[in-house]
């Protein structure tokens, strides 16, 4: 996996009397697309991960295209490699979290050694929640197992629709410092929605903004060095 | 079966015991029940499915279709199904042609005609918990790498699961008290078609046979009312947490 595999994305849609048209060229490594409710970055992320078809446009990543409206292709969410981690973390409810984990082993080969289930579970701390039901956990908890279930996918991009945005402040900080983890151990792109500026700019290395499904301007930017902390537990 | 000898003659039974013939009628009802339901249920999933979730032309016309046996006289839903699968009906031709199959005067068509009487109910029900089912999480499911198949069978059918047993159960009750379009299309062959239902109704015709009837009336009640509480149960499931994590 290189890291240059970028993500170039021109699409044209119309959902109910929401347009987005955006055009933009994404070379993370953490991309972080920001704006104001309904200004389309999570219309946006769907297209990326498939779950959207847009009317126009044609979105590829790295050499492989996977849409193109042109040529009639689109590949399918499933067949896509991505991690995806939802806002409300979209755990299965009626698998407990370790099932929930190991899900996308059941349907896709591996290419490749990838994380080991172990090593993901001890990095986000959450041996002590496989046997349970995701049903029963903290918000902070279910999002923490998302990102796992998401990371075991081994995806060649991953994907995040707000993963703080349900998490009040305490929680917040709690799953903060573990997307940063991931995010400098893994060498895998990331792409990042969120409607909070100052998570933005902590996070990303690249800031789009959008506002009624326009992307008004993007911004690379050169983080300021961390010490690389570990989450405490 | 120790009545057998006198099977075929009148005999006053004592009040709280089933004769031969009355056991006969209740296990082949069962039988027939059960084959229709389960031998229906995988159609009804398919149909809901398609009710639920997709769009396409003639989507109304095979809503109306489903329920028209739920609304017609039941007497016109089994004259249709001598029609059609009696054995010079088209269908039922084809079938003995290809698979030797008969379906006239037999518990196999009292089994069809049970089987589309009670297929509303069941798809309804069916199609109603899939409604219920949180699409959100097929995505999810879709991005982890499950082809649209193993969405359904992983994700959609588990999360549904409560309500395909309520239509199932529902169905199974709908099968076993049904009447009109079994006698049409089956007649009431003692040991063959003769249902609890068609007991009943001969029994009644029968001077004579009141504690039959009181007997079969009684098993009836308590097998439709054990049903439907079954089904009340696995219907307050779907409304419980279809769905939701």
């Amino acid at each position: 996996m290189s890291l240059d595999r970028g993500l170039d994305i021109t699409v044209n849609t119309t959902l109910g009397d929401f347009t987005l048209e955006a055009s933009a060229k994404l070379d993370g490594p953490l991309s972080v697309l920001v704006g104001p409710s309904g200004s389309g970055k999570s219309t946006l992320l769907n297209v990326i991960a498939g779950l959207t078809r847009p009317c126009f446009g044609r979105v590829t990543f790295g050499d492989e295209v996977w849409f193109d409206s042109e040529r009639n292709l689109f590949v399918r969410p499933h067949l896509r490699r991505i991690g995806y981690v939802f806002q409300e973390g979209r755990l299965l409810p009626h698998l407990s979290v370790r099932s929930n984990l190991k899900f996308s082993r059941w349907f896709r080969r591996s290419t490749g050694p990838g994380p080991r289930l172990e090593d993901i579970v001890d990095l986000l701390d959450i041996g002590h929640l496989l046997d349970r039901s995701p049903r029963n956990l903290s918000g902070g908890e279910r999002q923490r197992c998302a990102l796992a279930r998401a990371l075991l996918a081994t995806p060649s991009l991953l994907l995040m629709d707000e993963p703080l945005a349900a998490l009040d402040e305490a929680r917040r900080e709690e799953v903060l410092p573990y997307i940063e983890t991931v995010r400098d151990r893994y060498r895998i792109p990331i792409v990042y929605v969120t409607h909070a500026l100052e998570e933005a700019e902590r996070l990303g290395d690249e800031i789009v903004s959008m506002r009624q499904g326009r992307i008004e301007k993007i911004e690379r930017r050169v983080r300021s060095p961390q010490p690389n902390k570990e989450p405490s537990s | 079966m120790i009545y057998n000898a006198t099977l075929s003659q009148p005999r006053v039974q004592p009040l709280p015991y089933l004769s031969a013939d009355e056991t006969t009628a209740i296990l082949l009802s069962l039988k027939i029940a059960l084959i229709a339901t389960l031998a229906s249920l995988p159609v009804a999933i398919a149909i809901a499915w398609l009710l639920a979730r997709r769009q396409f032309p003639g989507k109304a016309l095979l809503n109306v279709l489903v329920h028209l046996p739920l609304v017609m006289p039941p007497v016109v839903t089994g004259y249709l199904l001598l029609i059609g699968f009696g054995r010079r009906g088209p269908f039922g031709e084809a079938l003995e042609a290809c698979c030797g199959v008969v379906l006239s005067f037999r518990w196999t068509g009292a089994a069809l005609a049970a089987a589309v009487m009670s297929f509303p109910l069941t798809v309804r029900a069916i199609r109603l918990s899939l409604e219920a089912v949180d699409r959100k999480l097929e995505d999810a499911a879709a991005t982890l790498g499950a082809a649209p198949i193993f969405v359904f069978l992983t994700v959609t059918l588990p999360l549904a699961l409560p309500g395909v047993l309520a239509g199932a159960v529902i169905g199974f009750a709908k099968a076993l008290g049904e009447f009109g379009a079994t006698i049409t299309f089956v007649s009431n062959i003692p040991g063959e078609t003769q249902t609890i239902a068609s007991a009943i109704y001969s029994s009644t015709q029968t001077p004579g046979a009141d504690a039959t009837t009181l007997r079969l009336t009684l098993i009836a009640i308590v097998i439709a009312a054990g049903a439907l509480a079954l089904s009340e149960y696995f219907a307050r499931k779907v409304a419980g947490g279809a769905g939701r994590a």
